[in-house]
């Protein structure tokens, strides 16, 4: 089973995504610059944290338009798992395959801290192996990660049961003061309707080791391995 | 055109510094050569008042790899790996754009972490400011946080520690210096020098603009109320442009295609080419025609003295030109020729082809003036040493003082700051920031590495000589506490003006210190940077000798922190008891004056606790450490509970120390024993059940237990011969501490 | 009145979001751009009696807070 990691210009959690993937996870991980125009066969796609192109314009705004973004979207549309990670997320949301977009944190700055996430749904190839309501302690790194979608939009994804993730404190209460950048409706990561595509703004690669402060973002990885199971079909649900 | 008076000092040259320009090219120079003459014999560049004094600093050691004289310095860690780092400052930028100026500071430091050939792993800081009640000094802070962290958290190098002072002195020339660590293959460092001629001279990066022009000479120079005027100054970061560099230079040096590699740091263009050539013993001819420029109608005296950022020139092996075009070709870069390698050492460069400069690299590099500087003790020093305790007015409780120290930016938590850096990014990072020195694990091996920046102008200003030894013990044994060997540390200078004879003595004495230090703990210098003319009209910064130290831990699962695990351990006060209030935080926010003698430190009972602390963590028997440091006793034993989840802790001190003055005053004495700052103390906290061996190690080393005492409970108290003298609940000092900082700073979220 | 505000770096300081979007743009195969420069633009509402007032106004409050005068340069509409 093999995962993609989809470097950008400016990618640079990409190592980290490799690293884990590889060496935790224990499955192969390759490298996929962004200027290729195929996937290598990959099972699972990761657009990883960063900046790319220095965020300039507007996160992901210039990322989207790298020729491997229509392999990726290929790959999303005909159902394979794509995961996108902070830059990943804004990517997808920038290139259409997730709506809403990622305004600045509401504190104006840019923040790095652990914070908690509540598993909210279990039927994407990236939480299968969580259970109900579980409790991450995974961190945080961005400036811009106040997820924003006009309230018809956000019905909509409660209502297909989108929002995969949402911000709460330790307790896995959803409190405003657990939220640390103003998402609307505390959502830290969602999926689309077809649910094989997740992003979310929290780091769960950087999350996969207690010697670096929790372990607890390596069941987002481990899904997608039982997702995917020994034949590589992917089955969730 | 003729050269006057006003050119030269224009330029920054005197009129014997112009004599020798004319000895050395047997002519007058043009004013492109007047230009590179007054940017390479800028202090900034030449070191021309440091560096007879920076010549006695110990340089060698079994695991220096490379020490002072290249982009950097780099140490052996074990498992084929050398460390490569440096710090850097960039104070002056920061003052006139705190922003840009911050965060080219940190592209400038990872650019000669990274031509090195090593990949850059950790950034740390050290900053102080004015008093933070002062507006303007609440924007420069602000501004050069973002910045750091703007730069730092785009390109992807965790920021993992660094220290944060405020101090009056800085208010109108703040401090910013910036410590960058990367890891190499032993056996792969690159050289920035030129050689083999005939081999190609290229340049990638950023387009040269007219940003910088004369940054050097600005760095050289005092401020005064014209500063605005040389705005134009100001570079701009580009942090995604570094990125792609940092990548496609390390690509590159995984073949062997490259000879040298240099960053256009200070000078750009001009120290690049003469400092390769120089090193090299090489001469190199350049067009400047061919150089990309952003700007249209630039001259060769522009395009050579520009100090646009993110650009780098290298030396490639004949031949190989179309493999290293298709490197950088990947990474949307473009390395351009612009000339070659010569044998006749000369700096030469042409503007279409006819020659605008011909200049000796050598002399031009190497023979910059040298001064020997008159010293002389300044006059501020009798008074200021003076502190009558019996003089001071009535002390307050000591509840009270804890939590004014602990409420006071320079001690409260630093939450608000780091929290504006991504430390996590890259998964090495061990210790959170805010806990310590800061701690990256080393893939792929067992160890880990710990680095801390540390320094205190006040101790430097009430004496220079053991202020520097201060510095050097206070980084060391931060590192230490983590559990790591120090093993080398680089050095950044901050003083005044060099042409005053009390400000050079103040240099002068730091440097015999550091050195003294340095020798004793076993961390040679392998490199750093000397800020001088840190003033703003004729007033001089506190001197500010900054040390970044370097540790390594043999097994990363031993890493301590600053926090008590848990209840129910036992704690021990490592080293000597006692505190002089003198040059103390708790005198400055308390007392109101910064004055008195410091606590002396004997170097060998440092020595010995460190090489403790390493041994005691090595083998897991200690389960956190601390140091005592600013606010003393009182303060370090606060702060192992904060984080802790409200752990509180009693500590018995069997009886005041005799070095601790009181003239027969209890509040006083109370005062030095909690809030004094003898150096050489370390609390840690240990398994009941490992008490006695810590024992044994501890006498066995020499290293006395000044107290004891037990986690538990949600106050934090300390008792004397059996007296409490100080009592107050967790809760209450940790809001104190967390609030201090941030209280100065409104955030529109949580 | 209404005042809108235009802030752009200074013509000779380095605009690395502009270039990096100039460069996107020509790889997108927009060769026709031949440059770009990225600034922010305000739209302020202000209690002044005339025009010229207005300017003032809007002008001293780009000054102070809006454009960062060691590296920007503004310039001021009023309706």
């Amino acid at each position: 089973m093999k995962f993609a990691v989809i470097v950008f210009p400016g990618s640079n959690c990409d190592h980290d995504a490799y690293h884990t993937v590889k060496h935790v996870l224990g499955a192969d991980a390759e490298f996929v610059w962004h200027k290729e125009t195929d996937l290598k066969g990959a099972d699972v796609v990761i657009l990883p944290g960063g900046f790319s192109y220095g965020d300039y314009l507007r996160t992901g705004a210039i990322a989207r338009f790298s020729p491997i973004m229509a392999p990726v979207v290929a790959f999303a549309e005909a159902g394979g798992p794509v995961l996108g990670v902070c830059n990943g997320f804004q990517v997808l949301t920038e290139v259409g395959l997730l709506p809403g977009g990622l305004l600045r944190n509401r504190s104006v700055k840019f923040q790095c801290e652990q914070v908690h996430v509540r598993v909210e749904e279990l039927d994407t190839p990236f939480t299968c192996a969580a259970t109900a309501g579980q409790v991450l302690r995974i961190p945080i790194a961005h400036g811009e990660g106040n997820y924003f979608a006009p309230p018809e939009v956000l019905d909509a994804l409660e209502a297909n049961r989108q929002v995969v993730f949402r911000y709460c404190n330790a307790g896995g209460e959803l409190v405003d003061t657990a939220n640390p950048n103003g998402s609307a409706r505390g959502i830290a990561g969602l999926c689309n309707a077809r649910r094989n595509v997740v992003a979310l703004m929290p780091h769960p690669e950087r999350a996969c080791e207690s010697a670096v402060g929790s372990a607890d973002g390596l069941v987002v990885l481990e899904s997608a391995v039982a997702a995917l199971g020994s034949d590589g079909m992917l089955r969730t649900g | 055109m003729a050269i006057d008076t006003e050119t030269l000092e224009r330029h920054g040259l005197s009129p014997a510094e112009y004599d020798k320009i004319l000895d050395i090219l047997g002519r007058e120079p043009s004013m492109t050569e007047l230009g590179i003459f007054s940017v390479m014999w800028s202090e900034h560049c030449s070191y021309k008042s440091s560096r007879i004094h920076l010549k006695t600093l110990p340089t060698t050691g079994s695991r220096v790899v490379q020490g002072p004289g290249e982009n950097a310095g780099a140490v052996d860690v074990g498992d084929g790996l050398v460390a490569v780092f440096k710090i850097e400052s960039h104070n002056h930028p920061s003052f006139i754009e705190p922003y840009q100026g911050a965060a080219t500071g940190v592209g400038g430091i990872i650019r000669d972490i990274f031509t090195m050939g090593a990949r850059p792993i950790a950034l740390l800081n050290s900053l102080r400011f004015g008093p933070l009640e002062d507006v303007r000094t609440r924007g420069i802070l602000e501004g050069v946080v973002a910045g750091i962290g703007g730069y730092g958290n785009s390109i992807g190098i965790p920021t993992v520690g660094g220290e944060v002072a405020f101090e009056e002195g800085y208010a109108g020339n703040p401090l910013v210096n910036v410590f960058c660590l990367g890891l190499a293959k032993a056996g792969s460092l690159v050289m920035g020098q030129a050689s083999g001629a005939g081999n190609p001279v290229y340049y990638v990066g950023a387009k040269t603009g007219r940003d910088g022009i004369h940054g050097a000479t600005m760095a050289s120079a005092e401020f005064d109320e014209r500063s605005s005027e040389k705005r134009p100054a100001v570079q701009v970061g580009d942090p995604f442009m570094e990125k792609l560099l940092l990548e496609a230079c390390l690509e590159l040096m995984q073949t062997d295609a490259l000879v040298g590699i240099q960053d256009m740091g200070a000078a750009g263009l001009t120290c690049s080419t003469s400092e390769m050539g120089s090193r090299g013993g090489a001469g190199i001819d350049i067009d400047v025609s061919r150089v990309p420029q952003r700007e249209s109608g630039m001259t060769p005296y522009e395009i050579m003295l520009s100090e646009s950022q993110e650009r780098m020139l290298m030396v490639v092996k004949q031949g190989r030109e179309a493999e290293v075009e298709r490197i950088f070709e990947k990474w949307d870069l473009h390395a351009v020729p612009i000339g070659e390698v010569t044998t006749d050492g000369l700096l030469r460069v042409r503007e279409n082809g006819s020659i605008v400069a011909e200049i000796p690299n050598g002399p031009l590099a190497d023979e910059a003036p040298l001064y020997d500087r008159p010293t002389e003790p300044p006059a501020y020093l009798a008074a200021a040493s003076r502190l009558d305790p019996a003089a001071l007015p009535e002390l307050p409780a000591t509840d009270a003082a804890l939590r004014t120290l602990l409420g006071s930016p320079a001690v409260a938590s630093k939450r608000w700051i780091y929290r504006q850096y991504d430390h996590m990014v890259r998964t090495n990072t061990i210790s959170p920031a805010g806990m310590g020195a800061g701690v990256v694990r080393l893939k792929g091996t067992n160890r880990a590495l710990a680095m801390s920046v540390d320094g205190n102008g006040r101790h430097s200003y009430l004496d220079p000589h053991l202020g520097a030894m201060l510095a050097v013990a206070e980084a060391s044994r931060n590192v230490a506490c983590a559990g790591a060997l120090p093993i080398a540390a680089t050095n950044c200078l901050n003083f005044g003006n060099p042409e005053r004879p009390d400000i050079m003595w103040q240099f002068a004495r730091a440097v015999a210190g550091i050195g003294e230090a340095c020798r004793a703990l076993d961390v040679p210098i392998t490199g750093g940077n000397v800020s001088l003319y840190n003033e703003t009209d004729g007033q001089a910064i506190y001197p500010t000798p900054v040390l970044g130290v370097v540790g390594v831990i043999e097994d990363a699962s031993r890493v301590l922190g600053r926090v008590f695990p848990g209840a129910e351990s036992t704690v021990l006060l490592l080293g000597g008891g006692g505190g002089a209030l003198g040059g103390s935080e708790y005198l400055k926010q308390i007392g109101g004056q910064v004055a008195g003698s410091l606590a002396p430190l004997s170097l060998e009972a440092e020595r010995a606790l460190q090489l403790l602390l390493v041994e005691l963590a090595g083998e897991g028997l200690t389960r956190s450490a601390h140091d005592c440091s600013d606010g003393g006793l009182a303060v370090a034993l606060a702060e192992c509970c904060f984080d802790s989840g409200g752990i509180g802790v009693e500590l018995m001190l069997p009886d005041a120390p005799h070095d601790a003055p009181g003239d027969g005053r209890t509040d006083v004495s109370d005062a030095s024993v909690l809030f004094g700052e003898a150096p050489s103390r370390v609390l840690v906290s240990v398994a009941d059940d490992d008490f006695g061996v810590v024992r044994m190690r501890a006498e066995a080393a020499g290293v006395p237990i000044a107290a004891q005492g037990r986690t538990g409970g949600e106050r934090i108290r300390v008792s004397l011969a059996g007296r409490p003298v100080l009592d107050i609940a967790v809760a209450e000092a940790e809001t104190a501490w967390r609030q201090g900082l941030e209280r100065y700073f409104e955030d529109r979220a949580a | 009145m209404k005042a809108r505000v235009f802030v752009t770096l200074k013509p000779s300081v380095f605009d690395p979001q502009g270039q990096t979007i100039a460069d996107a743009l020509h790889s997108m195969g927009y060769d026709g751009v031949q440059d770009v420069r990225q600034g922010k633009y305000f739209e302020l509402d202000l209690d002044a009696a005339t025009p010229d007032a207005a300017r003032v106004l809007a002008g001293e409050v780009a000054d102070k807070l809006l454009a960062n005068p060691v590296i920007e340069s503004y310039r001021v509409e009023v309706d």
